[in-house]
């Protein structure tokens, strides 16, 4: 596990399939921790992609974006659990 | 049973609440608008919704709207209205929408007139609208065939998911006759395909868009082969003392009326004449027509239109029997007299045995 | 597994539950939109299915379709999905709506859509109050066709058909349909918002949720506009095509709250349910019940061979219909076949009337009276238009001194008399439609009495107008009955 201080309050997974490159997120991001990628997908998109840190989980990427599904963002919240909720798989697509 | 004298325009209402319709959407237009103020007065009271649309075409689409949500809905307009309504009917037609449209005629083209006139088969029959679709078409002659067809309408509709006109003309709409109704109203059905907003029709769909061109022909194949289902199973005709008939008279509407005395009159004078009235415009009484060409030697196609039914008898008579035609347009009702002059002229022409004896002979 | 307290991400945002997993409906490529990229209608329909989602309404939900760019909203939303024609959302939705009030009817619509073609739908949905909600997505032009003028388009800009920009003079102003609506009575909530920037964007998601909340409310018709980007028609970039909503688009259309009635608008409760079914012939008035009995059994004369064929004409206001009704019901309470056919239309405006009805022993054939046994002429112009069509041995009833000198015929039988003049003696003018008709049932002489006091009690609702019609009718017949004895009357 991270050092819990270190970590961001926000996490970011884009679904690079879904993805169409517009870059709405980039210029909404208020930290600015999108970029859009310099390689081409499948569909011939450079797709947007998460920096990696910075994300403050406010979500404005998530409704500047007009695919339903292209940007999932998460947030860092203090519960009693013991289940580790999205974390793995967001960690795995974050740097997508 | 007991009758009571009622207006067409009235009984189609009366009926279609019996059948189970419970949403009226209408435009008032001469000589159809009694239907639209009958709902007014039915609907509400009956547990359904009326209201008087801006335009035929928001009434259509209204109509639309009303069969998507699986309610049995009707209109009713007349020439002009039903122009405006073409588009919405394409529309129904094409994402299987059943409904029923009371076309109450009146003369044309443009404002024409408000005359009783049969100006509207074309676009009724043969479809004012865009694609491939039919409408099926139903022919009062009476008051009783108002309500009778009417409630006839709605199970067509339901039974083929397709738009069904009732095509009635200013006479019938405005005349009032004995009517007798059901004694007992049909339950509004639900259809497992409409979209209620609940749970369980959440994933149903009305459209009539298919972008897959195969998609797209297999829709317009089956929406084909309902009509021709339609064809084998719904025609229907009148047929009034056809049997052994030599010159069979052709009319629907208020010209079958018509042609009833005229065929007495004509029956007295010693012609053999009969009458075949089709009750459905489309699909058209076609085997009806043919079953009559072992003893017809002409039909006689009669309209207040221009030619309109005449080019379906002769389509369904092939060339086979000659068909003539008479007619009066504009809003004229052709008189009783007029057509049996006309019925006599056909006899001399094609049944040389009713002329009289002294002519024969000089002939001879 | 351990259960204190952790730091977990947890997810905040996603694909709404209002969306379909996959878009299966979508021939290719069923894991993304048919939009371009930067569209504005994506990110509405994000928000739409957000608000249906924060709402709870997925199951109740009818999504009205347009046609526009948008036409495949059934593609995506997880709801009850129905495609009107171009323009015809609001007149579908306004129909679902009645018919299933307990549902939440959304119409989706493009600019050229909405405030062109169907321009008149909005526009009487919203003043009827409607209770549906209304998302108008304004991209200022015809994207799908290819990016023609659309009302909405902006002056000076460019499109396909005004490809040297939009000028007032040629094809007049943009057209501010939210404006207009707002100056309606009805809408509860009418809302202009943007796509600009983060603001707007995040306005625009509130002002969507509140405009499906107040139809959920039973509130009334809400309306949302959205300046929306359309990055391919309008040939930008998505960052500046987003740029351009917010410097260009919106000072021609300003943001901003144009009507809100939320707060004094009543919620309308739901519609009380329809009689029962058995009650429905009652109510309609068609039921055995409620119908009389009818008086055959007292019928004068054997009816096989009887065929009246009566013309009644005269003046709008002499009371011809009514006369051809009272006759028409009677004949049917005797037990005969009738019909009654009305004129109408452009001559009742012109100031005549007339009517044919038919009292017969067998089946009608034509209801048309083209050649009456009996005409009753209520006026001269009614005479002179009809005398000659009336069948040799006929009767020619004449509300007038003596028939024309013109219009005498020698083969039928007459009554001329004065029945305007005599109905005033008897206290108004107006039944002299009741003293012909008395004539006329004398001259038949085959309905019985019951029958036409049946049908008076049933056509005439006040009772002071049934007894004086029922004085007019006895003076009618001992009119005919002074006139066959005397013959004075007679042509
Ligand atoms: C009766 C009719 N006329 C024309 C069309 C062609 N058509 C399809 S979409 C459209 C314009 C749509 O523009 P808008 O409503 O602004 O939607 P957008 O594509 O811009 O989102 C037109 C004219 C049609 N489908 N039906
Ligand atoms: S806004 Fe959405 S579609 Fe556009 S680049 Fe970002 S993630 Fe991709
Ligand atoms: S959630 Fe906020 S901070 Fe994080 S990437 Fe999106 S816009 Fe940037
Ligand atoms: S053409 Fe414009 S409105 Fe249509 S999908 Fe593309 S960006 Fe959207
Ligand atoms: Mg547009």
């Amino acid at each position: 596990m991270m050092d819990e201080a270190k970590r961001d309050r926000g996490l970011l997974r884009i679904d690079t399939d879904e993805c169409k490159g517009c870059g709405l997120c980039v210029e909404a991001c208020p930290p600015k921790v999108i970029r859009l990628s310099d390689r081409l997908n499948h569909s011939g998109y450079r797709t947007a992609i998460y920096a990696g840190k910075g994300c403050s989980g406010c979500g404005i990427c998530f409704m500047a974006c007009p695919e339903p599904g292209a940007i999932t963002v998460m947030r860092l919240t203090n519960r009693k659990s013991d289940v580790s909720t999205g974390l793995e798989g967001a960690t795995q697509c974050a740097g997508n | 049973m007991r009758r009571q004298l009622m207006k067409g325009n009235e009984a189609i209402v009366k009926s279609a609440i019996l059948a189970g319709c419970r949403a009226f959407y209408g435009y008032p237009i001469t000589p159809a608008s009694e239907i639209t103020e009958s709902a007014a007065e039915c609907m509400p009271k009956t547990g359904g919704v009326f209201l008087q649309a801006e335009s035929e075409v928001a009434a259509i689409n209204m109509l639309y709207g009303a069969a998507s949500a699986g309610v049995r809905a009707m209109t009713a307009s007349s020439g002009p209205g039903i122009s405006l309504m073409q588009e919405g009917m394409s529309y129904l037609a094409g994402a299987q929408l059943p409904c029923v449209i009371a076309d109450i005629t009146r003369g044309g083209p443009g404002l024409g007139n408000i005359a009783a006139e049969q100006g509207d088969y074309h676009q009724v029959v043969k479809g004012g609208g865009h694609g491939n679709y039919r409408t099926l078409v139903l022919a009062p002659d009476s008051v009783q065939e108002m309500a009778d067809l009417t409630a006839l309408a709605f199970e067509l509709a339901d039974r083929y998911r397709n738009p069904v006109v009732v095509l009635a003309d200013g006479f019938i709409g405005q005349m009032m006759e004995p009517v007798e109704f059901p004694q007992k109203a049909t339950e509004p059905r639900q259809p497992d395909w409409a979209v209620l907003g609940t749970a369980e029709t959440r994933g149903n769909l009305v459209t009539s868009l298919h972008l897959d061109l195969n998609e797209s022909e297999s829709h317009n194949l089956a929406l084909e082969a309902k009509y021709r289902l339609a064809e084998q199973l719904e025609t229907r005709a009148e047929e009034w003392q056809t049997e052994g008939a030599e010159i069979v008279l052709v009319g629907y509407g208020i010209i079958g009326r018509i042609l009833k005395a005229v065929t007495a009159e004509a029956r007295a004078m010693g012609l053999n004449v009969g009458l075949l009235r089709p009750i459905t415009l489309y699909p058209f009484p076609t085997a009806h027509l043919q079953c009559l060409t072992n003893t017809a030697r002409v039909f006689v196609v009669v309209e207040m239109s221009n030619g309109q039914m005449l080019e379906d008898v002769r389509l369904a008579l092939n060339g086979s029997i000659p068909v003539e035609f008479f007619s009066r347009v504009g809003g004229i009702v052709p008189s009783t007299e007029e057509i049996l002059n006309f019925v006599r002229i056909q006899a001399q022409r094609y049944l040389p045995a009713v002329v009289p004896e002294e002519e024969r002979m000089v002939n001879v | 597994m351990s259960s204190e307290m952790v730091s977990e991400y947890t997810v905040v945002h996603e694909k709404a539950k209002s969306f379909y997993e996959s878009y299966d409906r979508k021939e290719e490529l069923p894991h993304q939109t048919h939009f371009c990229p930067g569209c504005g209608h994506g990110i509405v329909h994000k928000m739409l299915a957000q608000a249906i989602d924060e709402l709870g309404i997925q199951d109740k939900t009818i999504l009205v379709g347009p046609i526009g760019c948008s036409v495949f909203t059934y593609y995506y939303f997880d709801v009850g999905n129905v495609s009107a024609a171009h323009g015809r959302a609001p007149a579908v939705a306004t129909a679902m709506k009645r018919s299933r009030p307990e549902s939440i009817v959304i119409g989706y619509q493009g600019d050229g859509d909405l405030s062109a073609i169907g321009s008149a739908e909005i526009l009487h949905a919203a003043n009827r109050g409607e209770h549906i909600t209304v998302i108008f997505v304004n991209n200022g032009i015809y994207s799908m066709t290819g990016g023609q003028a659309a009302p909405t388009t902006l002056l000076g800009q460019k499109s396909t058909t005004t490809p040297g920009g939009r000028s007032a003079a040629t094809e007049g102003y943009p057209l501010h349909v939210s404006e207009l609506l707002a100056t309606l009575q009805a809408p509860v909530y009418i809302e202009r918002v943007g796509l600009g920037d983060n603001k707007q964007i995040a306005q625009a998601k509130r002002a969507i949720k509140r405009a499906v909340e107040n139809q959920v409310r039973g509130l009334g018709f809400s309306l949302v506009e959205v300046l929306s980007p359309c990055p391919t028609i309008w040939k930008m970039p998505p960052v500046e095509a987003q740029h351009w909503v917010n410097d260009v688009m919106e000072k021609t259309f300003p943001l901003a709250v144009l009507c809100d009635r939320t707060k004094e608008a009543v919620p309308r409760p739901l519609a009380a349910a329809g009689p029962a079914l058995e009650d429905i012939p009652h109510l309609l008035g068609v039921h055995e019940e409620g119908l009389p009995e009818g008086n055959s059994a007292a019928i004068k004369r054997p009816a096989e061979d009887l065929d009246l064929r009566v013309r009644v004409a005269g003046f709008g206001g002499q009371g011809v219909l009514l006369l051809g009704e009272v006759l028409a019901e009677a004949g049917l309470d005797a037990g005969l076949e009738v019909s009654w056919l009305p004129s109408y239309g452009p001559e009742i405006r012109s100031g005549t009337s007339n009517c044919h009805v038919r009292l017969a022993g067998r089946p009608i054939d034509s209801p048309l009276v083209v050649e009456p046994n009996v005409l009753l002429a209520m006026n001269e112009p009614s005479l002179r238009k009809f005398y000659a069509s009336v069948h040799p041995d006929g009767w020619i009833l004449y509300n007038g001194e003596t028939i024309p000198e013109e219009c005498n015929r020698k083969d039928v039988h007459v009554l001329a008399c004065q029945f305007s003049q005599v109905a005033d003696e008897l206290g108004d003018p107006r039944v002299a439609n009741m003293v012909m008709l008395g004539a006329l049932l004398e001259i038949a002489a085959v309905l019985p009495e019951a029958s036409i006091d049946a049908a008076l009690l049933r056509l005439v609702k006040n009772q002071r107008w049934v007894q004086l019609d029922e004085r007019a009718l006895a003076r009618g017949r001992e009119l005919y009955k002074e006139a066959e004895v005397s013959h004075a009357c007679r042509g």
